[in-house]
């Protein structure tokens, strides 16, 4: 069984920007150690020299000419925003 | 008999021939949903009245040559609609009501004219197997609401099999459209992956996600995939690769198709009648001049532990995006910004996707990336490796689309491994970015659809048409029917 620990589930949480209960705390620790565990079967396989994929296209760099275009207007940008103030998106304090 | 057990080329020609109007098409969607969604709930959002005032223009207008003339269709709820709420199934979308922009896919299918009948349920994000993580009422499987329709894109396969649409879009991560498409007995293809452009849809695995048609028949897959294929300058994983006449590929001529098909897709797990339907649609194969050899994926096994470790990951930086600042619900409880994020993210996601927002998160914290993330991505490489070298001797792989047939609701929703495994057959195919199609080969003892899946070479859909429409041309399992709503 893999080891995660309730610290580092809550630590996980905060860098997902998660609000975790502790009962969401303790489910998740049980969760994620079994799901880590069967994971962990990748390691019967022998990797070395493999190259990783990260997608299967042969792409890569893929540029296009830096041209303004027409998009989409402040207004509309604003039109689902929860909170807007003098066409901006209004938020609560960074600073406590 | 429904207006929808024609193909898109029958209703062209009754159109041609005014024995038909596209109002008609369009009341047949709307009163089949009124007959049997309560029951089905494979719509989110319907969007009735401007598809009636756009069937008065259609039939009113001059030219109806466009490549899908009127043609009824659902979208599935990942994929952005202008003006037309759009929720990923979604409490954290609940409000998400004036989309700016089309998908591009949806562009190009306005551009050919179909009705957008609605917006089409599904497991929240796309993260599901069963359409249980829906965070609104799930859909239920056609063929028997008691059993689930399959995931993610469950309501697009369900309306398609329930007669509310001709056809639906869905998109598929690892099965999304090939899963829920066997299950309800209907047909899925999810295209190579870069085939199908994906600007305006919400990105779940974008290393993996692919957008496809639901159909009821081979013939109106290619049709709808030559309208959403190609490239696209919006989306740079798009390929630029010529699209085929795919319908010119539906000769019904398989004579010396070479078909492998692997062992470890009829190995344990794989229920018996779903074995056996499998193995009789081999029979079907030989008797129309192809050839079938046992074959193995060996690191098939390993496909659905690299799935969740790349998917996650993946998906926990996709889903970073969801901060309340922009569009979304935010919540109200919250006292600064930091606070804001978190609170308005816990209670918008529901458990699956945050449970794999976490272990993506995981899995790509420092320490721990090259021991999980990097090593399933070369793992990854292994499992690509397999179907290359399959590809070179073989035209098409065969096998079951999944191990069982549909599951009941709340079977395997409290173990998300259980729920996970369920995509073994499929999964390995995003993995390697091929193209994939489920068609219906079968029924369970229990009246329950089963899936065949035909997987070809990157870009080479035109031969996996191929072989699934000479199937379906002999074979009768498509053209039947699930009673729901009484009398049809």
């Amino acid at each position: 069984m893999a080891d995660i620990t309730k610290e580092q589930v809550k630590h996980v949480a905060h860098l997902a920007r998660l609000a975790v209960t502790d009962e969401e705390v303790d489910k998740f620790t049980e969760q994620l150690s079994s799901i880590i565990t069967y994971a962990e079967q990748l390691n019967e396989l022998d990797t070395d020299g493999v190259e990783p994929t990260t997608h299967v296209l042969d792409l890569k760099n893929v540029l296009r000419k830096d041209e303004p275009k027409e998009w989409i207007t402040q207004e509309e940008a604003l039109k689902n925003a929860p909170d807007k103030k003098d066409g901006h998106y209004r938020v609560p304090s960074i600073l406590e | 008999m429904s207006l929808f057990d024609y193909t898109i080329k029958e209703l062209e020609e009754k159109l041609h021939n005014k024995e038909i109007t596209i109002e008609e098409l369009v009341d047949t969607s709307y009163k089949r949903i009124n007959e049997v969604d309560s029951e089905v709930h494979a719509f989110l959002t319907l969007n009735e009245e401007a598809a009636r005032k756009q069937a008065k223009e259609l039939d009113a207008a001059e030219d109806k040559s466009a490549a899908l003339f009127g043609m009824p269709s659902g979208i599935k709820d990942n994929i952005v609609t202008k003006a037309l709420r759009t929720t990923c199934a979604s409490q954290f979308l609940d409000n998400f009501d004036d989309p700016l922009y089309n998908a591009t896919v949806v562009e190009k299918l306005n551009k050919e004219n179909t009705i957008t009948i609605g917006k089409l349920n599904m497991d929240e994000f796309a993260m599901g197997s069963s359409n249980e993580n829906s965070s609104y009422d799930p859909t239920r499987n056609p063929w028997n609401t008691d059993y689930v329709p399959g995931g993610s894109s469950g309501g697009s396969a369900a309306a398609v099999a329930a007669g509310e649409v001709l056809f639906s879009l869905g998109s598929d991560t690892g099965g999304s459209i090939r899963q829920p498409a066997a299950f309800c007995g209907v047909v899925g293809l999810k295209p190579t992956y870069g085939r199908v452009s994906r600007f305006g849809l919400v990105a779940f695995a974008s290393s993996l996600d692919q957008i496809g048609p639901i159909t009821r028949s081979v013939e109106d897959s290619a049709r709808v995939l030559e309208v959403i294929a190609g490239h696209d300058p919006m989306d740079s994983t798009s390929a630029n690769v010529e699209v085929p006449a795919y319908t010119e590929s539906l000769t019904n001529d398989v004579k010396g198709l070479k078909i492998a098909v692997p062992e470890e897709y009829l190995s344990e797990g794989v229920t018996p009648e779903v074995r056996e339907s499998v193995m009789e649609a081999l029979k079907v194969y030989e008797d129309l001049g192809a050839t079938w050899e046992k074959v193995s994926l060996p690191h098939s096994k390993y496909a659905v532990a690299t799935y969740y470790l790349i998917s996650s990951s993946e998906a926990s930086a996709n889903l970073a995006r969801f901060d309340g600042v922009r569009y979304g619900v935010r919540s109200e409880n919250a006292d600064n910004m930091i606070d804001m994020f978190k609170k308005s993210r816990s209670e918008g996601f529901g458990d699956e996707v945050k449970r794999r927002i976490m272990l993506g998160t995981f899995a790509l914290s420092s320490g721990y990336y090259d021991a999980y993330y990097k090593k399933a991505q070369k793992v990854r490489t292994l499992i690509k490796n397999d179907f290359d070298k399959i590809f070179e001797d073989y035209d098409v792989v065969i096998g079951p689309t999944a191990p069982t047939p549909a599951f009941k609701v709340g079977e395997k929703v409290d173990d998300p491994l259980t729920m996970y495994a369920n995509d073994i057959l499929t999964i390995p195919v995003n993995l390697a970015g091929v193209p994939g199609i489920s068609v219906p080969c079968g029924f369970s003892e229990k009246g329950l659809p089963i899936g065949l899946q035909i997987i070809g070479k990157h870009f080479d859909e035109s031969t996996v048409f191929r072989a699934a429409h000479a199937f379906e041309k002999v074979t009768d399992h498509h053209t039947k029917r699930p009673q729901l709503g009484g009398a049809k």
